[in-house]
């Protein structure tokens, strides 16, 4: 490849897609709303399965773009841009918490005083599961999201005109900062959002089994959408195969990583057999248990199958197929963790889906849908003033 | 020098990007027989070479589900079929405490039957040597070169065209690799003496040494706080005591649990059958717990239906027939008096059988009794 051959050149994108993403999103809270005035309780359980599921592509693709910094990786380079966008869903994420933090003790048994005054876990738990700190810990999380998002992803923007080539070096750095302090913020998301929920019910493992369930999202978002826009001329045409091939392996060990994490989850609660532990998974048994031993198959032995196989990771039709599987396995998940205690207080404990739940991903794709055509509007699709651009379009295995 | 086998010709690249192109050109110029050698794994050097697709993974995937298969079928006959344990409370085959064993043994499977699966079908196991091995070529192309050689069993193989083949496609250092004559008419079979006791006396120091070291060298008892601490053994003398015993009489006054004292006294049967009266109801449950018992405690000598004609017959005095008119006359109080206190030479039974079981040994005998001797009326 010699300097004066294009390696990329803007096309605008199709404002059908956008409008397309609006509907999506309008019916979404249009259901939601409609479930508010038809079941509060439940509209409110849907609504954290939404927000966690916001949290998980967006500050998972954040995560994805500090990872690539840190490792120095070329592959991945003509994709950053694609995921700095989809990182860019963390602005959606206060809006959606807006109404949960302002309903915190409807939701939240642990701020029940009838509880708190009968139950002596539950009142040893108030120093940290308390309404003020509550709300502090999620500003520290949304601090933590913006300020870095605004280091990595916008010195990223900046430099396509400015084609700097020192703006890695600081990147870089900034990166490896990030990560431990990412590991923390989206521990502090799960704890709080997740598991909280049943505030007697504790796992140390818990932010991991979310963080790989996270990054499992936000991949298969940026999968899919790279291929989309891919295939349909959008991105550099010297993207090869082995790019998505990377992409695939990715994704298949995240799809590895997760079930050796929700093993460990188990296996350690199982065998050690102490009912404060196991509560948690006996939610999840009797008329859960199908849906329990579903996952399984649904978030591990189909897609583990599915790719392990060299061709399935470089044919784009079935990448595109098992990285929609996966966005929606890991809402699956999300689903899995925290409905059960939805119909726990409803004293039902038996599966419900019907149009409720239907907002949640409603919601979430035309979210990702119009966020990410209102972003890249007037920006470049790849990043073309990184100094590993080239090197990274010539990338191959 | 004449009698050498060649083995091939060898050149030498100097960047990743030069055997790339050369390894294109190699197929171009149709050979097949040709290696290339590199200090690092190359990129795309697969693809130029037009190696076919390995076949590794299918074979690791097999062989990996081999060794989960047989952890499970291990694990299902040791822990749930031939020897099942409890383990606390869970069921005898319970997959999640197996699954970490079935991880581990298709890992453990996969990679060294991988690994002797590559040592005997690709490099002959017996056979340790490579015409290649202690070359300058090798040395040059395991530091900073790339290296191709063309070998000579390739059909349309011809040493000139071979070298200037090279030379036209930017080799440098191009040079002839000839079999080791001594290598090729050496003998090499597995059941080499040297091999065979080299392994025997490996695995010899190898075990011994470890049982050595962890059974002698490093051993420490375990848990000795219990077996080495202030207390007195029974049976075994002590100075803690003045009278030197370690066994002590009971404060007296002292009765054991359970213990109901007897009061007549071994030669007042009279007394007893006065006095005692059975408590309990010929009840099916009274009466099988009394054919129990009698079967274990009575009937070595009195025989299963009390005729004193039992297995132990001559060995021992044959006690008195408990189906004579005289036992059968005597009142239940008799009977429970002499399985209490013994009679003759049989030895008190009172601390074997309780009361209760007693009182159901009588209840037992009075049936054999009627049973030997049944009425005509007892049929209605």
């Amino acid at each position: 490849m010699s300097s004066d051959i294009i390696l990329y050149e803007k096309k605008s994108l199709p404002s059908k897609v956008t409008i397309i993403g609006g509907i999506l999103l309008v019916l979404g809270v249009v259901l939601s709303v409609l479930s508010f005035g038809a079941d509060n309780l439940r509209a409110y359980y849907n609504l954290i399965v939404t927000l966690t599921m916001l949290y998980s592509v967006g500050l998972g693709a954040l995560f994805l773009v500090a990872l690539e910094y840190v490792t120095s990786a070329d592959w991945s380079v003509p994709f950053r841009r694609i995921t700095e966008i989809v990182a860019g869903l963390i602005f959606i994420i206060p809006l959606v918490s807006i109404p949960l933090l302002l309903n915190l003790d409807t939701i939240f048994v642990w701020l029940n005083p009838e509880l708190l005054h009968t139950d002596s876990y539950v009142a040893g738990k108030a120093p940290y599961l308390n309404t003020n700190f509550f709300i502090i810990r999620t500003l520290l999380v949304f601090a933590i999201m913006f300020g870095f998002y605004y280091v990595l992803a916008g010195r990223s923007f900046k430099q396509d005109k400015t084609k700097d080539p020192s703006v890695n070096k600081l990147t870089s750095r900034l990166s490896a900062f990030f990560i431990p302090i990412f590991a923390i913020s989206i521990t502090l998301v799960s704890m709080d959002w997740v598991m909280s929920l049943e505030p007697k019910w504790f796992s140390t493992i818990f932010g991991v089994y979310y963080f790989a369930g996270s990054v499992l999202a936000a991949l298969s978002t940026v999968t899919f959408i790279s291929i989309v826009l891919y295939q349909n001329g959008y991105l550099s045409k010297y993207i090869k195969e082995d790019h998505f091939y990377n992409l695939g392996a990715l994704m298949f060990a995240f799809v590895v990583f997760w079930a050796y994490i929700a093993f460990s989850q188990f296996m350690l609660i199982w065998y050690a057999n102490i009912p404060d532990e196991t509560a948690w998974y006996m939610h999840r048994a009797g008329s859960w248990y199908y849906i329990s031993i579903g996952l399984i198959f649904v978030k591990f032995a189909i897609p583990f199958l599915i790719l392990v196989t060299r061709y399935a990771k470089s044919n784009l039709l079935v990448l595109k197929i098992v990285s929609v599987w996966i966005f929606l396995a890991h809402y699956y998940d999300l689903y899995w963790m925290i409905m059960p205690d939805y119909t726990i207080k409803t004293a039902s404990n038996s599966p419900v889906y019907s149009w409720f739940e239907l907002s949640t991903p409603l919601i979430v794709v035309g979210f990702v849908i119009v966020v990410f055509m209102l972003i890249a509007k007037n920006k470049n699709l790849m990043p073309v003033g990184d100094p590993k651009f080239k090197k990274g379009l010539e990338f191959h295995l | 020098m004449e009698n050498r086998i060649l083995h091939s010709v060898t050149g030498l690249f100097h960047s990743a990007d030069e055997i790339t192109q050369a390894a294109k050109e190699v197929n171009k110029a149709g050979y097949k027989k040709f290696d290339i050698h590199t200090p690092y794994p190359v990129h795309g050097l697969e693809k130029a070479m037009k190696l076919k697709r390995s076949t590794l993974g299918y074979i690791a995937f097999i062989l990996s589900a081999i060794g989960a298969i047989s952890a499970i079928l291990l694990m299902w006959w040791t822990m749930s079929v031939s020897y099942p344990l409890n383990i606390s409370g869970k069921p005898f085959f319970s997959l999640p405490a197996f699954v970490p064993i079935m991880f581990e043994l298709a890992v453990l499977t996969a990679s060294v039957v991988g690994v002797v699966l590559m040592l005997t079908i690709f490099f002959r196991f017996p056979n340790h040597s490579h015409p290649l091995h202690d070359t300058e070529y090798m040395k040059a192309v395991s530091s900073d070169k790339y290296g191709m050689v063309i070998e000579s069993d390739d059909p349309q193989f011809d040493i000139d065209k071979a070298k200037s083949f090279l030379s036209s496609i930017g080799a440098t250092d191009i040079g002839e690799v000839y079999w080791d004559n001594n290598e090729l008419t050496a003998k090499k079979t597995i059941f080499d003496k040297k091999f065979i006791f080299g392994l025997v006396g490996l695995a010899i120091i190898v075990s011994g040494g470890t049982y050595w070291l962890l059974n002698k060298a490093m051993f420490k008892e375990p848990f000795n706080w219990m077996m080495y601490q202030q207390k007195l053994s029974a049976q075994s003398p002590t100075t803690f005591f003045k009278d030197g015993f370690s066994m002590r009489e009971p404060v007296e006054g002292t009765v054991a649990r359970g213990y109901m004292p007897y009061p007549y006294p071994a030669d007042s049967a009279v007394l007893a059958e006065k006095y005692l009266v059975n408590p309990l109801e010929p009840t099916v449950a009274n009466l099988n717990a009394g054919k129990a018992k009698f079967n274990t405690f009575c009937s070595p000598c009195h025989d299963y239906h009390g005729t004193g004609q039992s297995r132990l017959n001559g060995q021992f005095p044959n006690p008195p027939s408990l189906q004579s008119d005289r036992v059968r006359n005597w009142k239940d109080g008799h009977i429970f008096h002499i399985i209490t206190m013994g009679q003759n030479t049989m030895p008190s039974y009172a601390k074997t059988v309780n009361e209760t079981e007693r009182w159901q040994i009588v209840l037992y005998v009075r049936a054999l009794e009627r049973a030997m001797n049944a009425k005509l009326e007892d049929l209605k």
